[in-house]
């Protein structure tokens, strides 16, 4: 057992766990969509992404291209709702809500590939 | 040092080092942002929200601060702001002193070097040459290289010699890089399987990493001309058993310079004014005389020298510790700089010595001393290393033998012009008398300087101007053709010594009547203003036209339409 590995295989096990954790429920309905979690599943997301630096593999390459793909998913997703909190007059609309869930949605399906990769590298390795 | 095989993945190697201090400064950050937004304000106001907190840590943690923002804060707001700050300064100093660190690396240096230089000279598309080794011949070939505007890319084992490449000044850009030319790796990066890449010049001072640039080069590139230095015989031999095209030993060289020197001076003085290196002069010096000689040194150039000498049938006494074996010479023990040495030599009966000893010193020693004795010796001095060069100046010997400027000397002539070889050869058959007229018509017309020395094809690619119109069936002769292209009346500063024809013909000094024909391949001798006038006649039609019947021809689709009106309408009124 390679410590490395574990930590590597939790930050992307959890980043996709929080996003999913944020993403499930009616899609406007606030009080199912909790920011804190919204919060926690961009900084797994982003830790995630730097664990993912500096490997050469084509395998490598790929999970670094699907994590950032969740972290402009989901930063998108924070912008929205802080617009949507503190800028338009309107406040948090379901109109709004549904936005930031839907961005988060697509950040769900790009940890799902990285989920995906992971444990395929995991299966090649036989070991 | 293999910064070689890590050189593609710089960007890579920085972002894995800087890993650990991103995470860090990523989760205090959050850590700070989450307890703002956990922290109760002061009544009324409620908690921050995650847009504010993000905010204030935002600028918090880049030291901007911009106070209180958006309402006052609370005791206990204030107490995990006072611990946000602490926790943000740790974090930016151990990222910062991360980057420092991997900034100061050397290693990492050594991988940025590489990667540039080799982006450097994958993006060269002149030719250029590769030279290895910048040492004292390195230098002269380089500067000379620069002055006929050709490229030249440096691999050099030393440091501080590449560090001196920049302070040179040249006017193209050299690429250099320091690190072993012996290996086949380096050489590739340098651009030795580059399309635009002429030729290899293995220049080192070690035999060893030269015959490894050969072998390198003969298969990695084998249609590339390699030069290659060998300055013992072994070397030259293994270099020669693979088909290395160019092995120049200098004091082979020199012994065969001296030779040329004894048997005819206006074919060495031709051949040191030819393969003079750009911007210098050639002095004038006194022929070599035939008689006794005396040499001190019985090394690598002593024993050249010796059978050169001895080739001439002129009796050598040599001066060295050791008998010099077998050969059938006089020999006195000693070291040469010593006047006993010198008088059991029969130095005053002698008419040259030749101070061969690898001790600079020593050879200074001895030709004072001599010319002490003897005062109309004729010396020649071996000067080994460059930065010696005041003394051997203020001594003035008649000749000078400085390997790394007869290498100099060889490489250009090889490179810059492959036709010189046989005219050489071809100047060396014929007669003094010829060779003096030679000299004389040569000299004369363009001075002592050195010539511009290079080589005209009348191809298609070269002169495309000219070929057409041989191909059209016209006849032009050299008369016309070597004259500016400004003012037809005046002849270009410029001779063609020799021409090689398609059908292994040749012209050795050819007429001005004398028809060029397509194919030709030319060697011209002159100033360098010469040249670009040469070019444009044979590539541009309008100078070729004017050249050849004195009328400048219109540019342009418009005025070529209005001549030829004109013309038509010329034709029309003569039969009338």
């Amino acid at each position: 057992m390679n410590l490395e590995k574990v930590i590597f295989g939790f930050f992307i096990v959890l980043a996709a766990t929080l996003n999913f954790g944020f993403f499930t429920g009616d899609i406007d309905n606030p009080a199912h969509h909790d920011v804190y979690e919204l919060f926690a599943a961009i900084v797994v997301s982003l830790i995630a992404t730097v664990l993912k630096f500096g490997d050469r593999t084509q395998i490598g390459a790929v999970h670094l291209s699907t994590s950032l793909v969740a972290d402009l998913q989901l930063i998108a997703a924070a912008m929205v709702w802080g617009y949507a909190a503190h800028v338009s007059p309107a406040g948090l609309t379901p109109e709004m809500v549904a936005r930031v869930v839907s961005l988060s949605g697509g950040a769900l399906l790009a940890n799902g590939v990285s989920v995906v990769i992971l444990i395929a590298e995991t299966i090649m390795q036989r070991r | 040092m293999t910064p070689l095989q890590r050189h593609h993945g710089i960007f890579f190697l920085v972002l894995r080092r800087l890993r650990a201090p991103l995470i860090v400064l990523i989760t205090i950050l959050a850590v700070s942002v989450l307890g703002l937004t956990l922290a109760p304000g002061l009544d009324g106001a409620g908690r921050l929200s995650f847009f504010h907190a993000f905010y204030f840590i935002s600028y918090t943690a880049t030291t901007i601060g911009f106070g209180e923002i958006p309402v006052e804060f609370s005791n206990q707001q204030r107490m995990w702001v006072t611990i946000c700050i602490y926790l943000s300064v740790i974090g930016w100093a151990y990222t910062l002193g991360t980057v420092f660190t991997l900034l100061a690396d050397r290693n990492l240096h050594l991988a940025i070097r590489t990667q540039r230089f080799a982006r450097a000279v994958r993006r060269l598309r002149e030719p250029f040459y590769l030279v290895c080794g910048y040492g004292e011949t390195g230098r002269l070939i380089c500067s000379a290289l620069d002055r006929m505007g050709v490229r030249a890319v440096v691999v050099e084992l030393d440091d501080a010699k590449v560090g001196e490449l920049d302070l040179h000044g040249y006017t193209a850009d050299v690429p250099a890089l320091a690190a072993d030319a012996g290996n086949p790796e380096t050489l590739s990066f340098a651009g030795l399987t580059s399309p635009h890449c002429a030729g290899v010049i293995a220049l080192t001072d070690d035999d060893s990493a030269n015959l490894a640039i050969a072998i390198t080069a003969r298969l990695l590139a084998p249609r590339l001309p390699a030069l290659c230095r060998a300055e013992s015989p072994e070397t030259a031999a293994n270099m020669a058993s693979f088909g290395t095209r160019h092995i120049i030993n200098p004091f082979e060289k020199f012994s065969e310079y001296m030779a040329l020197a004894v048997q005819s001076p206006a074919a060495w003085q031709l051949l040191a004014w030819l393969t003079s290196l750009p911007g210098s002069t050639v002095e004038h010096h006194r022929d070599p005389p035939r008689g006794h000689w005396i040499l001190c040194g019985h090394g690598r150039f002593g024993k050249a020298m010796l059978s050169t000498l001895s080739r001439e049938s002129m009796p050598v006494t040599v001066i060295d510790r050791q008998p010099p074996g077998d050969a059938p010479h006089r020999w006195v023990q000693g070291d040469g700089t010593g006047a006993e040495a010198l008088l059991a030599a029969d130095v005053r009966q002698a008419v040259g010595l030749i101070a061969a000893t690898s001790s600079d010193v020593d050879n200074l020693s001895a030709a004072v001393t001599a010319r002490g004795l003897n005062p109309g010796l004729f010396v020649v001095l071996r000067q080994n290393h460059y930065s010696n060069h005041a003394l051997f100046d203020a001594f003035d010997a008649d000749f000078n033998m400085v390997p790394s400027e007869i290498i100099a000397h060889e490489c250009l002539a090889v490179l810059s012009t492959p036709l010189l070889a046989p005219f050489l050869r071809e100047m060396k058959a014929r007669d003094e008398e010829w060779r003096v007229w030679l000299l004389k018509r040569l000299t004369g017309r363009f001075g002592w300087e050195a010539p511009t020395v290079w080589s005209e094809r009348i191809n298609i690619a070269r002169a495309p101007a000219l070929h057409r119109r041989l191909m059209a069936g016209e006849e032009v002769g050299l008369d016309t053709l070597l004259r500016s292209p400004q003012k037809r009346a005046e002849y270009l500063p410029c001779e063609v010594l020799y021409i090689q024809r398609d059908d292994s013909d040749h012209l050795v000094m050819p007429l001005g009547d004398t028809l060029v024909r397509p194919g030709d391949e030319l060697l011209l001798a002159g100033r360098r203003r010469a040249r670009g006038a040469l070019g444009l006649s044979l590539a541009n039609e309008q100078a070729l036209a004017y050249l050849l019947s004195g009328v400048d021809l219109p540019g342009g689709w418009i005025w070529e339409r209005l001549a030829r009106r004109k013309q038509i309408r010329k034709e029309r009124r003569l039969p009338g």
